[in-house]
């Protein structure tokens, strides 16, 4: 899932500061999955807004929405006639869904509400890691499952980088070292044989480096 | 609520198996303490939403107390644990939103311990008291509210 923590509410009072009518608009997908951007965060944020409002004299009029997601035009819909009626909307979607809503309704500020972090899993109750970066062109296959992109910090495909202490990352001691996890997952599945082919420099055309990417899928067009 | 400025008005959360009980014998005990507490019983202080909290301040509360089982002791094992996270994130909440954090604080009580709660009680209200009124006077119909959102207040 794509996980994303709110930013703070100065940063959104000087975002929104001017702006009268407010609409917060959550996501029902991710965000929520994550707890930053669905219904019960939009309350709390909302209610941060009004009680920031009133303290600070900002005449701020809040209202609350969660569609269920914010990426897909048929969701947004069922928002249309609020968001017309708001002077902006803060959006507590992920980056992809703020720009969604942007797109659609072209008169309206959109903000966003949330600093947009990462894709990973929920790891243990309220704890969430990063697992994938979308490099474009996955090479799980050969790791035995552990991205070596997202998950070293050095990004090595041939690794390890020789720093570990234990099976910690030198860079970050609060993480494991991606390379002592694959080193173990590789001889736990018996393929440890994977660690002598030499992995060549990586083509990043597929991941952000290429530009702005696009999935066009004939099959699927009208 | 609080409108003439003088006494600070205070939502207790107390959770029906320790605090709530505590209340109830303080009183059949015919114990003294403020009256400007507004008690809201809850099954467990696990139910409690930042959200509650927030709403309070919302709808003019000067302070918000949470009162739950003794840690280790709740009754749903780990409820007043997880209310003590989301009063610690509502605290820093409301300090971000230029509100002081003390105006809300978390106790733990036992069922039996009638004394600790009014001391509680009177400690809030004297904090309260210090810091004033509440700024944040009633800006939203609390009934509005209810119907829009899951979680709010009764
Ligand atoms: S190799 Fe690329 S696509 Fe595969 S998990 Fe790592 S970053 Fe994601
Ligand atoms: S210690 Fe491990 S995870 Fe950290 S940079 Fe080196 S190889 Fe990568």
């Amino acid at each position: 899932m794509i996980v994303a923590e709110r930013k703070t509410i100065p940063e959104l009072v000087d975002i929104l500061r001017p702006h009268k009518n407010i609409l917060v608009l959550g996501c029902g997908t991710c965000v929520t999955v994550c707890l930053s951007g669905g219904e019960r965060e939009v309350s709390i944020i909302s209610s941060a807004l009004r009680i920031a409002s009133r303290v600070q004299g900002l005449n701020f009029k809040i209202d609350e929405l969660t569609i269920e997601r914010q990426c897909d035009n048929i969701f947004i819909e069922q928002a249309a006639e609020t968001i017309q009626k708001a002077d902006a909307v803060l959006s507590t979607a992920c980056g992809a869904g703020v720009q969604a809503i942007a797109e659609r309704f072209p008169e309206k500020p959109v903000y966003a509400g949330l600093n947009t972090t990462f894709l990973g899993i929920l790891e243990e109750r309220g704890v969430w890691t990063e697992k994938c970066a979308a490099c474009g062109t996955c090479v799980l296959h050969k790791y035995g499952g552990i991205c070596p992109i997202t998950r070293c910090a050095k990004r090595m495909m041939n690794g390890p980088c020789g720093g570990s202490r234990e099976d910690r990352c030198e860079v970050r001691p609060d993480r494991p070292c991606a390379w002592q996890l694959i080193y173990k997952r590789l001889k736990d599945i018996k393929q440890l044989e994977r660690l002598t082919e030499i992995e060549p420099p990586k083509n990043w055309n597929s991941s952000l480096s290429g530009g702005p990417r696009a999935l066009i899928r004939e099959d699927h067009k009208i | 609520m609080n409108a003439n400025n003088s006494e600070p008005v205070i939502v207790a959360f107390c959770c029906h198996y320790c605090a709530y009980a505590a209340a109830d014998l303080a009183g059949s005990g015919r114990l003294q303490y403020p009256p400007n507490i507004r008690i809201v019983r809850s099954p467990c202080t696990g139910r409690l939403e930042i959200n509650f909290f927030m709403r309070a301040f919302e709808a003019g509360a000067d302070g918000v107390l949470v009162a739950g089982c003794e840690e280790g002791s709740c009754h749903f094992k780990e409820g007043n644990y997880l209310a003590k996270g989301r009063v610690n994130t509502a605290r820093q909440l409301l300090e971000e939103a230029g509100l002081e954090p003390e105006r809300l604080r978390m106790v733990n009580v036992s069922a039996a311990s009638s004394q600790k709660f009014a001391e509680y009680v009177r400690e809030m209200v004297e904090t309260v008291s210090k810091l004033g009124p509440s700024p944040v006077k009633k800006i939203i119909d609390i009934k509005d509210a209810n119907k829009e959102q899951t979680g709010a207040i009764q």
